[in-house]
């Protein structure tokens, strides 16, 4: 429990991705089950940018005229997957987007369930 | 009849099916079934009722699996180590070479900037395909064509331009004109500035994208289209990333064949530093800010 | 200084290459031209390929290639031994065939304003395969992962009618599923290890393994991953996406995701198993007993539902299904015969299935574009070629020998011996899927060769088609006889993986 405290931000990741999760899995809705999505994303995001912190030090930007030394400063590499992990999602994100609104245009509908059943029933 | 043909022996089966009329057979009691399932489907509402105990075994499994799952990440959360700890398994010797010799081998004073367009330039590259990808994709959604566009929709986009014409909503007009070009600026100063200080290409460009979507979403798209219609679009994107594709593919071969590099890595802290880092800073901006605006006018419109 | 290594360069031009295609395809306004720069760059990687499959093989050597002037720990690495040069050359072989026999149906199918944005995502689906096969870094796995989910899920729908979009949405949801557990795990295993390259990820497990450390966190992170790609690769329960999402689409697509997308997943599974977990750890924690029970499942509930089927595109889905279902079994075995023989069936279904979705469409086309079984009755005497390609894809499903697909359920068999405990379960679902398989496969080779009078007017098929199904029929048959030197490259490959 004491290590729960102290990851505390870990933990509050790892409790988001979950939420995400349950409404990928649950929403009905399309754009809802995309939030979901999203918040699963920034929920890893926020796990790697926790895992990138060390105490006391700073961001990763040497200063003119003065040397770099590792105590100084924090982890750059998460700082650079959560940079990477972000465009992926916005393009995903958009992506799913397109096609939620060409699907809405098409069926006239935002519920996955009702959209398959006249999908399927154009499809025959 | 029918008695008849429900009677048939095993062997007739046998023979039917080598024949392959039983396949025949079979499809055609399976679209008799079909029929039943298309009533079912006209009274939608009626098919969710009798379905809502299913619904309420899935929400339930669904609730059960997410919860399990967060408990197993919540104990595997519990092992990792310690938030803020200076001597966890990540601050090993890939940090140490990239923090203590980050700036001398790669000209830039922002390490994360440096990491990302040269000791890790690879991934990056993938990123800017996967905008790339998804910008195009939405075009083949988006864009208008024979499938995706009714005659109601086109009216309203028409009244939608005369709107635009003649609303005169000149305090909103000033506004934002005054602000699109300070926002160009700044987008275009974090672009710039990228390897020496925070941002880079994908914050600035976001910044510019920005701008631009202020500036169309105020003065009608048909403004925007004089000087960024698809073509340029299409353009923009295409010889950005070629230009990133080539610079990129340029110092992955000398690297990785020893070949001397003859790019200069300028003074640390400078403009013009950082080797590579800067135009392929500007690229990233200029299709980040190309994109955004994409999706906006796409999403909206179905044109660019 | 050193003279440059060009065949070291290979895997890197190869990606590179497609990746140039495919940016600079956008340019080219009409869909033919676009078509044949995209059939030009898969040809010659598929030369590069060959190039280097020769060269790693006669040398017996793997090797790994610096992504820009940084070693190892430090910058991103590229990876090739004979499995990934194998690999790419069947990945471009088929590509390259697929498109050749599928150029009709991509004419046909889509808007004429958006075909050299179909080629655009083609190429780039193959750039990032080639990168999944290729890769020594788990993230710019993660990276490519996801260009390969958006690049085919734009293939399913560009065709644009509302089904085929529809069942782009149900795909997606499953591959984004899946891909956000593999993000996730990779994030847990890299403030584990403090790694990304599979080689020093694999130093450190091995290291801490010994020590005991983050014993429960590994489990987790193995867990996620292997479960995150096998999701995106299609197993058992997941396998309902690739049953809309294949009648939907245009054939050379439904070809192409079926063939290859998602066995660049199971490669990078195996990937993950020998270069970042280590096959002892995996063995360990079990891992394979889940992956054998859900191949097995796969197998048997897949071949049923074809079974049901009367429509010909669903029942090859449904197939695919049950064909990834006996890879996961073969990787499941846990042992290295195991693994050679799954390898073996991903390039014979690669074959195979890229050649059945292809006939199907011919076969289709020349039946009013019905897919119902019922009416491509006497279709292979319209489209001789077509209807001779799914006999003999057919066949090869089934297991009859001489094709490609008797070899793989051979070696399958025989790779039952050194895991006793799983033997006589593995043959039995053997036996009933290849008997599952028969039935449904001889009466629709039956159906579309029995005559019928003369129906209405039909196009020729195009001689390209017919080309592109002679060289699969020719490729499934020298899988069947000259299997010999294929599985000693697999073998070989496996060992230096």
């Amino acid at each position: 429990m004491t290590n729960l405290m102290t990851n505390h931000y870990e933990a509050a990741a790892v409790i988001l991705f979950g939420i995400g999760f349950m409404n990928l899995l649950l929403s009905r809705n399309l754009i809802k089950k995309f939030i979901g999505l999203n918040i699963m994303d920034t929920a890893v995001y926020l796990f790697l940018a926790a895992k990138g912190f060390i105490e006391g030090r700073a961001a990763p930007i040497v200063a003119e005229g003065t040397t770099a030394t590792v105590e100084k400063f924090i982890n750059p590499v998460p700082s650079g997957l959560v940079l990477t992990g972000i465009v992926v999602s916005v393009s995903v994100t958009a992506f799913s987007l397109a096609l939620v609104q060409r699907l809405y245009k098409h069926y006239g509908s935002l519920d996955l369930d009702e959209i398959m059943q006249k999908a399927k029933k154009e499809g025959h | 009849m029918m008695n008849e043909q429900n009677k048939k022996s095993k062997w007739q089966h046998f023979v039917d099916w080598v024949n392959g009329e039983e396949a025949i057979e079979m499809s055609k009691k399976i679209s008799f079934k079909k029929i039943d399932f298309e009533k079912l489907q006209e009274n939608f509402e009626k098919y969710i009722w009798s379905g809502r105990k299913k619904a309420i075994f899935y929400m339930l499994m669904c609730v059960f699996v997410c919860a399990t799952f967060i408990g197993i990440l919540l104990h595997t959360v519990t092992a990792l180590p310690y938030f803020g700890g200076s001597n966890n398994p990540a601050s090993n010797e890939v940090v140490q070479r990239y923090i203590e010799n980050g700036v001398e081998e790669t000209g830039a004073t922002n390490i994360v900037a440096g990491m990302i367009l040269d000791y890790r330039a690879f991934d990056t590259f993938g990123e800017s395909n996967v905008l790339f990808l998804a910008v195009i994709c939405v075009i083949m959604l988006l864009k208008k064509d024979k499938y995706n566009t009714t005659e109601q929709e086109q009216r309203e986009e028409q009244e939608d331009e005369m709107f635009d014409k003649e609303d005169s909503n000149t305090i909103l007009k000033r506004i934002a004109n005054l602000l699109a070009p300070l926002l160009f600026l700044f987008g275009i100063y974090v672009v710039l500035n990228g390897h020496i200080s925070p941002g880079g290409g994908f914050s600035g460009g976001a910044i510019i994208g920005a701008g631009f979507v202020l500036y169309a979403s105020v003065n009608g798209q048909q403004k925007m289209q004089r000087f960024l219609d698809y073509k340029m679009f299409v353009r923009i994107n295409v010889t950005c990333l070629l230009t990133y594709c080539i610079l990129k593919g340029y110092s992955f071969f000398t690297g990785a064949n020893h070949l001397p590099n003859i790019i200069p890595k300028g003074i640390p802290g400078a403009l013009l530093s950082g080797g590579l880092i800067l135009p392929l800073n500007i690229c990233v901006g200029m299709i980040v800010a190309c994109t955004i605006y994409g999706f906006y006018a796409l999403f909206t419109k179905g044109e660019i | 200084m050193e003279s440059v290594n060009y065949i070291h360069n290979i895997p890197f031009i190869s990606i590179f290459l497609t990746m140039f295609g495919g940016i600079i395809t956008p340019l080219f306004s009409k869909g033919k031209l676009a078509q044949k720069i995209n059939f030009i760059i898969v040809c010659i990687v598929g030369i590069l390929s060959a190039v280097l499959l020769v060269n790693v093989w006669k040398n017996e050597q793997s090797f790994t290639f610096m992504m820009g002037h940084f070693p190892a720990p430090w910058g991103n690495e590229l990876r090739a031994g004979p499995l990934e040069a194998l690999m790419a050359l069947t990945f471009s072989f088929v590509m390259a065939n697929t498109l050749l026999g599928g150029a009709k149906f991509v004419q046909k199918d889509i808007l004429p304003e958006k075909q050299n944005l179909y080629f655009v995502m083609i190429n780039l689906l193959f750039g990032s395969m080639l990168a999944l096969i290729y890769t020594n870094d788990i993230f710019t796995a993660y990276v490519f992962l996801e260009i390969n989910t958006i690049a085919s899920c734009a293939i399913i729908m560009a065709k644009g009618t509302g089904e085929s979009i529809a069942a782009t949405l149900h795909y997606l949801i499953i591959c984004l599923l899946g891909s956000g557990l593999f993000l996730i795990g990779i994030s847990l295993l890299y403030s584990i290890t403090g790694h990304l390259l599979m080689p020093n990820i694999q130093q450190s497990i091995i290291q801490l393994t010994k020590t005991g450390e983050y014993a429960f966190p590994f489990a987790v992170v193995i867990g996620m991953i292997i479960i995150g790609i096998s999701i995106k690769s299609a197993v058992f329960p997941f396998h309902f996406m690739l049953a809309s999402a294949h009648p939907a689409a245009t054939p050379p697509s439904s070809s192409i995701l079926s063939g290859l997308v998602l066995k660049s997943f199971i490669i990078l599974n195996i990937k993950m198993f020998y270069c970042v977990f280590t096959i002892d750890l995996i063995r360990s924690l079990k891992i394979t007993n889940v992956l054998f029970l859900f191949g097995l499942i796969g197998m048997v509930v897949g071949s049923v539902s074809a079974l049901k089927e009367t429509r010909i595109k669903h029942m090859l889905a449904y197939s695919s299904a049950a064909q990834i279902g006996y890879i996961y079994m073969g990787l499941g075995l846990g042992n290295h015969a195991g693994m050679v023989a799954a390898c073996f069936h991903i390039l014979a279904h690669a074959a195979t299935k890229a050649m059945l979705f292809i006939c199907a469409g011919g076969l289709m086309a020349v039946s009013q574009g019905s897919d119902s079984i019922h009416d491509l009755r006497g279709a292979a005497h319209r489209n001789l070629m077509a209807g001779i390609g799914f006999t003999v894809g057919g066949l090869s499903m089934v297991g009859v020998p001489l094709t490609a697909g008797f070899v793989s359920k051979l070696y399958f068999a025989s790779a039952t011996i050194y895991s006793p405990q799983k033997m006589v379960i593995t043959l039995l679902t053997l036996a009933v899927s290849m008997i599952l398989n028969a039935m449904y496969f001889i009466p629709s080779a039956i159906a579309i060769w029995t005559p019928v009078e003369k129906r209405a007017e039909y196009t020729k098929p195009s001689r390209r088609m017919e080309i592109g199904i002679g060289i699969f029929i020719v490729t499934n048959f020298f899988l069947g006889i000259c299997y010999k030197p294929i599985i000693d490259m697999i073998e070989l490959g496996i060992r230096l993986l």
